[in-house]
């Protein structure tokens, strides 16, 4: 009577929803990240009004995330976020501070240097700690009967920091190339000058990630080492892709480094994803154990087909809207 | 001293779903006047309502901002602290909560923007329908949430298998029984809430002799409008009482601090109950009255706490005076509106400055009204937290300890204190600033982005004191 595999269905939709989001909230964490470097004051307007337009509207994706993982994989969500309790309450406080920090700084005046910092700080912490998260995942976690009965801090390992840096780095990155794309003068110029040591900081912490991340799980190790050598292609396409940013900056192109970009992070996720698939709740949980029922999968998905059209189509009309260089002096004082 | 994680994690849920039910009760109420502004300013095009309207529209950007960012943190509680609970509910809870997230999405993906953005933009016409969609939307996602807490108070619709639940009519589950009362008993207290705000700024306004045209408009819109909801709310509010007779007799007892199943209660004014000595150690009461209000009848019989053994009664004395709080505030918003019918021969509700003081006060009332119902529900479920199936002990988080517990407890704290003491503190500034027109913004901001807060043109710091002191007088008059 299971017409479909509801839970693969979800796990797409799910996954997409992860990669919607460090996409999109991953360039205007990025310029949270840059911020206490960026040039001068006014650099810092420019630098925020280029992600103002658009920063909530990536984050909503989070929040859907959150709620999507309670319906269609309650065993992800109840063993995720006990594992990672602190690094989440982190999280939670980072992004509620850069959030605010948004709202109140182009209305502050002798306080502003204080929502610099809300800014900045929150941006940095939340990146690490979803960098963290990642590395937690790869890591796995320590289950009995479908319940977390691991340690308040089990997540936070030497491999974890790496990752969590890994994090930091790639959305510096993702921030450098999105501000070569939406700004000019001396702003895009100071963009160049960073991005290309970005890049290098990300593939060194990546080059290691991927050299310890076998040695971590034998399973992962037997999946690349195994016979399945088709999958070595996104590692070969992650690499094409950070060679595309080094080009495209030397020959200072505006557009393509950013989509570069964004493609060395789709290319390092799908190779991620590879690793681990099907386990969501390593090492022990496939998605289809950790599925919820399929009249409550299906109950969800008919709403979601509704309504996730209307979000790309309203997200992709802010993008339209916002589009061009944004300038210093322009936008909201 | 051993540290309790449930208790730790009770108190840092009852803190940050209060610290949020403030903000989403206050934006329902008040998106529907917005709403009702438009709707006369369309029709009547008297600019009164559109000033009104535009100033409202921006109080409701803050406030709206602030729920969502607490709303943020409450989509996470399940799962860091009640992950026992998520596991065991998520078939039914899961898809409802996404549900209310979806409903938020598309409010603000849509029609928030055109509301606070769109005056001069778009048709009015359309500009008026995005009012009411967004005043549709809040009552929307209020719907989704009022459904899962209330299955949690009277679950229906479901089967239990292996510890989980599994819902088997979806009907069922979402319009549970005490879904209905708890609707509508939140509904009204989202008007009274939006309608004693609104009057109480008003007042404060008239008192100051600041637009007082407008706001004179406004109060009198209110007062109106209190006559018949707050009177409404005390029937609604006994419906709900019967029905939390029939299904959760416990938490009755508990409001009404009656230990023995018997007839002829007392309707209890003033006691000091002990769950110790599961007596009360001091009582004054009126004979029989409770029996009357809750049976109906001056013989009925009105259930005990003593029916259950002690570990399954709630705290009593924090229900029986939350209760008594919430009853008594409930009572002064009917006097209220009763006085302003009776001073409003003459004209006198805007004259008579006792009056206008009171409602200043009073506009605090509903936030304490409705954070001391909500205590009634809620610790009134104790120990249950699906009640008669699932209790809290067993819903905690089981790799969670006192340490990590407090530690967030702690942040949490930290956090909402130093946003929102800025959150609330920019509010004022909005409310300070007030209704008159201001013309030293630029002009192209508003073509900017579209989130709440920039739909206000208020900067964070006070100066410029004399220029507002001017613009206030001028406005006066």
């Amino acid at each position: 009577m299971e017409l479909f595999d509801l839970p693969l269905i979800w796990a797409f939709i799910i996954g997409f929803g992860i990669i919607m989001y460090v996409l999109m909230d991953g360039f205007d964490l990025g310029v949270g990240i840059l911020f206490p470097f960026a040039p001068n004051e006014e650099a810092r307007d420019t630098m925020m009004n280029t992600v103002a337009p658009v920063w909530d509207g990536n984050e909503t994706w989070l929040v859907l995330g959150g709620a999507g993982l309670l319906a269609a994989f309650p065993m992800v969500y109840s063993i995720f976020l006990p594992a990672l309790y602190i690094g989440v309450f982190l999280l939670l406080a980072g992004l509620i501070f850069r959030g605010v920090a948004f709202e109140f700084r182009f209305k502050a005046r002798t306080s502003r240097y204080l929502w610099n910092w809300a800014f900045a700080g929150g941006s940095t912490v939340a990146s690490f700690a979803q960098g963290a998260v990642v590395g937690a995942y790869i890591q796995g976690f320590e289950t009995a009967n479908g319940v977390y009965v691991g340690g308040a801090l089990d997540w936070l390992t030497p491999f974890t920091v790496l990752t969590g840096l890994g994090m930091l780095a790639g959305y510096a990155l993702l921030g450098s190339t999105w501000l070569i794309l939406k700004t000019d003068g001396r702003l895009q110029d100071w963009a160049y000058r960073i991005t290309l040591p970005l890049l290098a900081a990300v593939l060194v912490i990546f080059g290691i990630i991927s050299v310890w991340t076998p040695f971590v799980d034998d399973l992962v190790r037997e999946r690349w080492f195994s016979n399945l050598s088709v999958i070595w292609i996104l590692p070969a396409l992650t690499l094409l892709c950070a060679f595309q940013i080094f080009r495209s900056v030397r020959k200072r192109s505006e557009g393509l480094p950013f989509v570069a970009t964004m493609g060395l992070f789709v290319t390092t996720y799908l190779g991620l994803v590879v690793s681990r698939w099907p386990y969501v709740v390593p090492p022990d949980y496939t998605l289809w154990q950790a599925a919820s029922a399929y009249e409550s999968q299906l109950f969800l998905l008919l709403g979601l087909l509704f309504v996730i059209p209307i979000i790309l189509c309203y997200t992709a009309w802010a993008y339209w809207v916002f589009r061009g260089k944004v300038r210093a002096g322009e936008g909201y004082h | 001293m051993e540290l309790d994680p449930l208790i730790l994690s009770r108190i840092q849920f009852a803190f940050v779903v209060s610290f949020h039910a403030i903000f989403p009760v206050f934006t329902i109420g008040l998106a529907s006047y917005i709403a009702v502004l438009e709707g006369l300013a369309f029709k009547t095009e008297n600019p009164v309502w559109t000033k009104l309207s535009g100033f409202w529209t921006k109080v409701f950007a803050v406030v709206f901002g602030m729920g969502v960012v607490s709303g943020i943190v409450m989509s996470f509680q399940f799962g860091t602290n009640w992950s026992n609970f998520a596991q065991a509910s998520a078939n039914f809870l899961g898809p409802i909560l996404s549900y209310e997230v979806l409903t938020a999405f598309f409010l603000e993906a849509g029609f928030l923007g055109v509301l606070l953005f769109g005056r001069d933009k778009v048709p009015a016409g359309l500009h008026l329908f995005a009012a009411i969609m967004v005043a549709t939307g809040t009552f929307i996602s209020a719907f989704w949430i009022l459904s899962a807490n209330s299955w949690m108070q009277t679950p229906a619709g479901f089967e239990l298998r292996e510890g989980v639940f599994h819902v088997t009519s979806w009907s069922e589950a979402i319009f549970n029984p005490s879904f209905p009362y708890r609707f509508m008993h939140m509904a009204l207290a989202s008007f009274l809430t939006g309608s004693f705000v609104v009057a109480g700024v008003s007042a404060w306004y008239i008192l100051r002799g600041r637009e007082v045209e407008a706001n004179k408009k406004a109060l009198s819109m209110c007062l109106w409008l209190l006559l018949f909801i707050a009177p409404a709310q005390a029937v609604v509010g006994d419906f709900h009482g019967l029905s939390t007779l029939e299904h959760q007799p416990t938490k009755v007892a508990a409001m009404e601090g009656n230990w023995e199943t018997s007839s002829h209660v007392p309707l209890l004014l003033f006691a000091i109950p002990s769950k110790e000595k599961q007596e009360n150690l001091f009582e004054i009461g009126i004979p029989s009255l409770a029996s009357l209000i809750l049976t109906h009848s001056w013989d009925g019989v009105v259930p005990g706490l003593k029916d259950v053994p002690v570990e399954e009664q709630p705290p009593v004395a924090i229900v029986f005076w939350s209760f008594r709080v919430m009853v008594g505030l409930g009572v002064l918003m009917i006097l209220f509106a009763v006085t302003g019918l009776v001073l409003r021969a003459g004209g006198r509700y805007y004259q008579s400055r006792w009056f206008l003081q009171g409602l200043r006060f009073m506009s605090l009332s509903p936030f304490f009204a409705v954070l001391s119902g909500w205590f009634v529900t809620e610790l009134g479920r104790a120990p249950w937290l699906v009640y008669g199936i699932m209790d809290q002990a067993s819903a905690v988080t089981p790799s969670l300890t006192g340490g990590m517990a407090l530690f967030t407890l702690i942040g949490y704290i930290v956090v909402y204190a130093l946003v929102f003491t800025a959150g609330v503190y920019y509010l004022m500034r909005v409310l300070y600033v007030g209704l008159e027109d201001r013309h030293d913004e630029d002009e192209h901001e508003a073509e900017r982005p579209m989130r709440p807060f920039s739909a206000t043109h208020v900067p964070f710091e006070i100066e410029d004191e004399d220029g507002l002191e001017n613009t206030a007088k001028q406005g006066g008059h």
